[in-house]
């Protein structure tokens, strides 16, 4: 290939890859500048990036801090924080016991164990919205916090990614620990979990995402207003349950709002949503 | 539980504290998947077989949740109504929309893969983070935003009449792309397409994806390209640089190395990717739920979707779960064939096995949630 026709190649590939870039950002840089426009804008003008004028009621309806605002944004907010750590951290916790047991520790049952984690794994999530509800309300939990929370606390998922680490950690390290006199638990608080830092770092990016972006559960274990997330509060927002007119400034900025932690956590630890798993070793 | 067999008991107390601990680590998972996740699919398939209607509990039997075996999943398929025409309807659905998606889904995705891999290309990571990014964030937001983007006057038809194209009216348009195809050439439900075919006309089941529907398949393919890229990507890094060297001396043209070169050698990479297009395309609910629940006219109801509206909204939660069983076997049957491709044998590398661990992690972390 001669040098000109490669830089007519390379030339090309920019052209597509900016094409695409473009219609792959849009959606969100639009977000951006909707959340900023007066309603009467977002109507007329829908594709431009710069609002005109500059408006930011909207983000102050979000923050309570109008008169008129029966949209509890704050509220949903609030709880999606407080149920995507507390699940994030607990997720992260069992998973990573189970996963090393799951490796490690030598009992009867663990092959049986271990294949039950690969069958829960290939169950579909839209075929258990009715299977929840059932034992949520069987157990008397519906609309509450644990209804919400306690389910979501272990998955198979992740206790297979963990499994997969320790499998592929070499166990002379804890070997010693062990022959030292530590017991199983200490051996895996204190010398185990800080080698699988980069295991946990992904299990961790994967729960956060996970708990702060579910739907359907949410939209089965609960009903009242005072248990929305932002993403079941947005849902209904969007099914016009909540006050009229398209509000669509309103609707951009909430959709803002659930899109910028993931975001944040996306461009700081891009290595592990990208490659780092790999780093850390999730052996297939 | 320290059940200890002869030949462990010789290494002594050591082992017995291992099993003790083995199912005491295990505790939290065993209880947890099986509360909310075993059982409750038990429980589900029990109703699945009564007419329980949401009053009273769903396992006391009598007038609210009578006991009729198989009934509601033979209703399904062999008796008229409504409860057959609508999820024979979403089957077809759910069918063109599978077909529109994955073929394009992975297709972008390759070709995306193959100019990012580009030797000489500046700022990979910029267009691969920019392509990766959907991925990751909510589908309800992404849902909320595609709805604004898509109204009547919104910015896609403000491009398309940039170009002098009368955009239709996304959200409300029921008519199927094959049938708006075929209108064009003169036929408009002849007679040879009135053939019932479990209920449904030969004409209905060939209508093609409706216009609202497309929105979605464009939603699906937009934000899923990012990650089944980066499987490609993984793929493309592990080709041997001697076989790319070989095919350039050669002097095999760029097409025919593509074809015949590597494509043969990441066929394993690209089943992959189509088993796992296949697999999260008959889940889709939330951008449903988002932008019309069905409308217009049934032809954004999938399965998924509709199995929630006749339990949760219609109250027929027999008929719902067994919607909801008929969906879990076709995924898992679809599961299992993707296992069964990916097994270790077949020449798939380490990292893309690695790399689709990941993927699957993160769509279950997305799609399923919870004990998925």
């Amino acid at each position: 290939m001669t040098r000109r026709a490669a830089g007519w190649k390379l030339f090309g590939g920019y052209a597509v890859l900016l094409l695409f870039a473009a219609i792959y950002l849009y959606p969100f840089l639009i977000q951006i500048a909707t959340s900023f426009k007066t309603d009467a804008q977002a109507s007329s003008d829908p594709l431009a990036l710069v609002p005109n004028p500059f408006d930011v009621t909207t983000w102050q309806r979000i923050f309570g801090l109008t008169e008129d605002s029966p949209v509890p944004i704050v509220r949903w907010l609030t709880n999606s924080v407080f149920i995507t750590i507390v699940v994030t951290a607990a997720r992260v916790f069992f998973d990573s016991l189970a996963g090393y047991a799951l490796s490690r520790l030598r009992f009867r049952g663990r092959g049986f164990l271990f294949a039950a984690v690969l069958a829960v794994m290939s169950v579909p999530g839209v075929a258990l919205l009715i299977p929840k509800f059932l034992m949520v309300t069987y157990l008397g939990i519906y609309d509450t916090y644990a209804a919400m929370i306690l389910p979501l606390v272990v998955d198979a998922a992740g206790v297979f990614i963990m499994k997969q680490f320790f499998d592929s950690v070499p166990v002379s390290v804890e070997e010693a620990a062990r022959i030292d006199g530590a017991g199983v638990f200490r051996t895996f608080w204190s010398v185990v979990l800080p080698m699988a830092k980069p295991a946990l770092i992904t299990l961790t990016i994967l729960s956060f995402q996970g708990s702060w972006n579910e739907f359907t559960h949410f939209l089965v274990t609960t009903q009242d207003a005072d248990h929305k997330t932002l993403v079941t509060g947005l849902a209904s927002l969007a099914s016009g349950e909540l006050g009229a007119g398209s509000q669509f400034p309103l609707k951009m900025g909430a959709a803002l709002l659930t899109t910028i932690p993931v975001a944040i956590l996306f461009f700081c630890f891009q290595r592990y949503f990208v490659r780092g798993a790999n780093e850390g070793g999730v052996k297939g | 539980m320290a059940t200890i067999d002869g030949s462990r008991r010789a290494s002594g107390g050591i082992r017995g504290r291992e099993a003790i601990a083995g199912w005491v680590f295990t505790a939290p998972m065993i209880l947890i998947l099986g509360v909310f996740l075993f059982i409750p699919v038990l429980m589900a398939l029990y109703v699945s077989m009564t007419t329980w209607n949401g009053n009273g509990s769903p396992f006391a039997g009598g007038q609210n949740a009578e006991f009729v075996g198989l009934d509601n999943y033979s209703a399904l398929f062999s008796r008229d109504g409504l409860t057959r025409d609508n999820f024979m309807q979403s089957l077809g659905n759910n069918f063109w929309y599978v077909l529109f998606v994955v073929p394009l889904q992975t297709a972008t995705a390759f070709f995306l893969a193959l100019i990012v891999s580009n030797r000489f290309l500046k700022g990979k990571s910029f267009f691969r983070t920019a392509f990766y990014f959907p991925s990751v964030t909510s589908s309800i937001a992404i849902s909320v935003v595609f709805l604004f983007l898509f109204q009547n006057s919104g910015a896609v038809n403000a491009i398309l009449a940039f170009f002098g194209i009368n955009g239709p009216a996304w959200f409300s348009d029921s008519r199927g792309l094959f049938h708006i195809a075929l209108g064009k050439v003169g036929v408009d439900n002849p007679g040879w397409a009135q053939a019932e075919v479990l209920g449904r006309s030969l004409w209905a089941w060939s209508s093609g994806p409706s216009v609202a529907m497309c929105v979605v398949i464009g939603l699906a393919i937009w934000t899923t390209t990012g990650t089944f890229m980066l499987l490609f990507i993984a793929a493309l890094q592990d080709l041997p640089v001697e076989v790319d060297e070989a095919a350039m001396l050669d002097g095999v043209s760029p097409w025919q190395k593509l074809r015949l070169v590597t494509l043969p050698m990441i066929k394993p990479t690209l089943f992959l990717v189509i088993t796992l297009g296949l697999i999260g395309t008959w889940q889709v609910f939330d951008q449903i739920y988002v932008m019309g629940k069905g409308a217009p006219a049934g032809t954004t109801l999938t399965p998924a979707y509709l199995s929630y509206q006749e339990s949760f909204r219609s109250l027929k939660y027999g008929t719902g779960a067994a919607m909801a069983f008929i969906v879990f076997v076709i995924i898992v049957l679809l599961t299992w064939f993707q296992r069964w491709l990916m097994r270790e044998d077949r020449g798939t590398s380490r990292r893309t096995r690695r790399a689709a661990a990941v993927a699957v992690g993160m769509q279950q972390g997305k799609q399923a949630g919870g004990p998925s």
